[in-house]
C-alpha cells in the first residue's frame, strides 16, 4: 500500500510540483536571476526578464505534465525549445556573454531544488528521484540554449565573412578601357569566385579591354592562390579582355618562383603605375605632361 | 537537317551559335565551316556565342577544334560575346581556349581580326624587302 503510495507521487513528482507552486517558483526565480552577477541590467529591462521567466515556466508545467524528462526533443517541448531558442537568440543578439545567457536556465536550479526537498519532506526516495529528474531536465534544456546560442553566434560570424568578401572585391573602372581589381586579404576559392564573377560582370559593363589585378594586399601567394589568379586571367581572357597582375612585392616574387609557379602567360608588373603605363600604351594612349591649369594665385605673373 | 548558318562579311565569316549544340549539329558546323572558308578564301571567322548560355567541356572542345582547323587553311578565329557565368565554368572545366583569339562582342572582334591581318600583311611586306 504504502509502496504503491509512493509510486504515484514519484511518477507525479516533479510535475506536481510544478504545478502547485508555479507562482512560488516564479517569484524565487525571478529573485535569483535580478540578485545574480551575472544579470546585464543595460541590456535587458526588469519587465521583460520577468515575462520570459513567466512565459517560460508556464511552458514547463504545460510539458511537464507528458511526465517526460529524459527527452526533451520530443514534441510536447516544442513550445519549451522555441521560447528557450528565441531568449537565446535575442541575448546572443543583443551581447550577452554564453554563461549570462545559460544562466537563465541554471538559475532556476536552486529555487527548484529547495521546493522539491520541501515537498518531500522526510521521504528521501521520492526527494532523490524528483532531483535526478529536475538536474538532468535543467542540465538538457541548459545546454539546448547555450546551442542556441552558438549558432546565433556563427549564424552573425558567417554574414559577416560574406559581407567582408563581397566589400573587399571592388571593381573599378580606371580609364576607358581599363579596369582594376585591387585585391586586399587572403585569396581562397570562394572570393576567387566573387572576385571572377565582379570582374567579368564589369568587363561586360563597361566594355574594357584591360584588366590589372592588384596583389598588392594580398599577405601570401600560395600555388593555390596563383592557381586561382591563373583562373581569373583565363576567365577575364575568355571574355575578350587582357590581364595585367600588379603589386608583385620582392618576397611574392621570390615565394612564387621557388614554388615553381609559371607565369610565364601571364603579363606582370611590380607596381599597378607601372599596369596603368602598360595598359594605356596597349590601347594606344599615352599621358602627357602639359600647361598647369593655375587656378589660386598665379606665380608666374 | 539542322545547321548553323554562316554569314559572310567581306573578308570573314560570321557564325551566330543560337542553339543549344549537340554532337550533330556541331559536326556539321565543322564540315560546312571549313568548306565555307576553301570556297571563299576567308581570312578570319568569328563565333558569336553571346546566346549561348550553357556550356560543357564538348563544346569547349568544339570552339578549340574549329579554330584549329581554321588555322590550318589560313583563317583566324575569334570567340566573340562570351557570357561570364560560360567563361567561368570553362575555366573550371579547364578549357581556357588556349590558342583562340577572344573578344568582348562582334565589333571587337571584327577590328581584333583586322589588326591582325594588317600585322600580317606588314609582315609579308617586310620579307618581300
Amino acid at each position: 500500500m504504502n509502496g504503491s503510495a509512493t509510486n504515484t507521487t514519484n511518477s507525479g513528482g516533479l510535475s506536481a510540483i510544478l504545478d502547485k507552486h508555479e507562482p512560488e517558483l516564479l517569484s524565487k526565480w525571478i529573485s535569483e536571476q535580478l540578485g545574480s552577477a551575472t544579470r546585464r541590467k543595460d541590456l535587458m529591462k526588469e519587465s521583460e526578464l520577468r515575462e520570459q521567466s513567466r512565459q517560460f515556466l508556464s511552458l514547463l508545467r504545460a510539458a511537464s505534465q507528458s511526465r517526460n524528462f529524459t527527452d526533451t526533443s520530443r514534441p510536447e517541448w516544442t513550445a519549451v525549445r522555441d521560447l528557450l531558442t528565441d531568449i537565446s537568440k535575442s541575448r546572443a543578439l543583443n551581447g550577452f556573454t554564453p554563461s549570462e545567457t545559460a544562466s537563465f536556465i541554471f538559475s532556476l536550479r536552486s529555487p527548484l531544488i529547495e521546493l522539491i526537498q520541501r515537498e518531500g519532506g522526510l521521504d528521501t526516495k521520492e526527494i532523490t528521484v524528483d532531483l535526478g529528474d529536475a538536474t538532468r531536465l535543467l542540465d538538457k534544456l541548459g545546454l539546448y540554449t547555450f546551442e542556441e546560442f552558438q549558432k546565433t553566434r556563427e549564424g552573425i560570424i558567417n554574414r559577416q565573412q560574406q559581407e567582408m568578401m563581397e566589400l573587399s572585391t571592388p571593381v573599378v573602372r580606371l580609364f576607358d578601357g581599363i579596369v582594376a581589381v585591387p585585391l586586399i586579404g587572403t585569396l581562397d576559392s570562394a572570393r576567387t569566385q566573387v572576385v571572377m564573377e565582379n570582374l567579368l560582370q564589369r568587363i561586360v559593363e563597361t566594355g574594357a579591354e584591360i584588366a590589372i589585378i592588384d596583389i598588392t594586399g594580398v599577405p601570401t601567394v600560395d600555388t593555390l592562390v596563383a592557381q586561382h589568379l591563373l583562373k581569373t586571367v583565363a576567365a577575364a581572357r575568355l571574355m575578350g579582355a587582357d590581364c595585367i597582375i600588379s603589386g608583385i612585392r620582392p618576397q611574392i616574387a621570390q615565394t612564387i618562383i621557388h614554388l615553381g609557379v609559371d607565369l610565364q602567360n601571364v603579363t606582370t608588373k611590380a607596381t599597378m603605375a607601372d599596369a596603368l603605363v602598360m595598359a594605356l600604351k596597349t590601347l594606344g594612349m599615352a599621358i602627357t605632361k602639359g600647361q598647369k591649369h593655375g587656378r589660386g594665385p598665379a606665380l608666374n605673373s | 537537317m539542322e545547321r548553323i548558318p554562316i554569314l559572310k562579311m567581306g573578308e570573314f565569316l560570321l557564325v551566330t551559335i543560337q542553339v543549344d549544340m549537340h554532337d550533330q549539329l556541331a559536326m556539321n558546323l565543322q564540315d560546312d565551316l571549313t568548306q565555307r572558308i576553301v570556297k571563299s578564301k576567308a581570312k578570319g571567322v568569328l563565333i558569336d556565342i553571346s546566346s549561348l548560355e550553357i556550356v560543357d567541356s564538348f563544346i569547349g572542345r568544339m570552339l578549340g577544334n574549329i579554330a584549329g582547323m581554321s588555322r590550318i587553311l589560313d583563317a583566324q578565329t575569334v570567340v566573340v560575346g562570351m557570357q561570364p557565368s560560360v567563361a567561368i565554368t570553362l575555366v573550371e572545366l579547364g578549357l581556357s581556349l588556349q590558342g583562340v583569339r577572344t573578344a568582348l562582342n562582334v565589333e571587337r572582334g571584327m577590328r581584333l581580326l583586322r589588326t591582325a591581318l594588317g600585322e600580317d600583311e606588314e609582315s609579308d611586306d617586310g620579307l618581300e624587302d
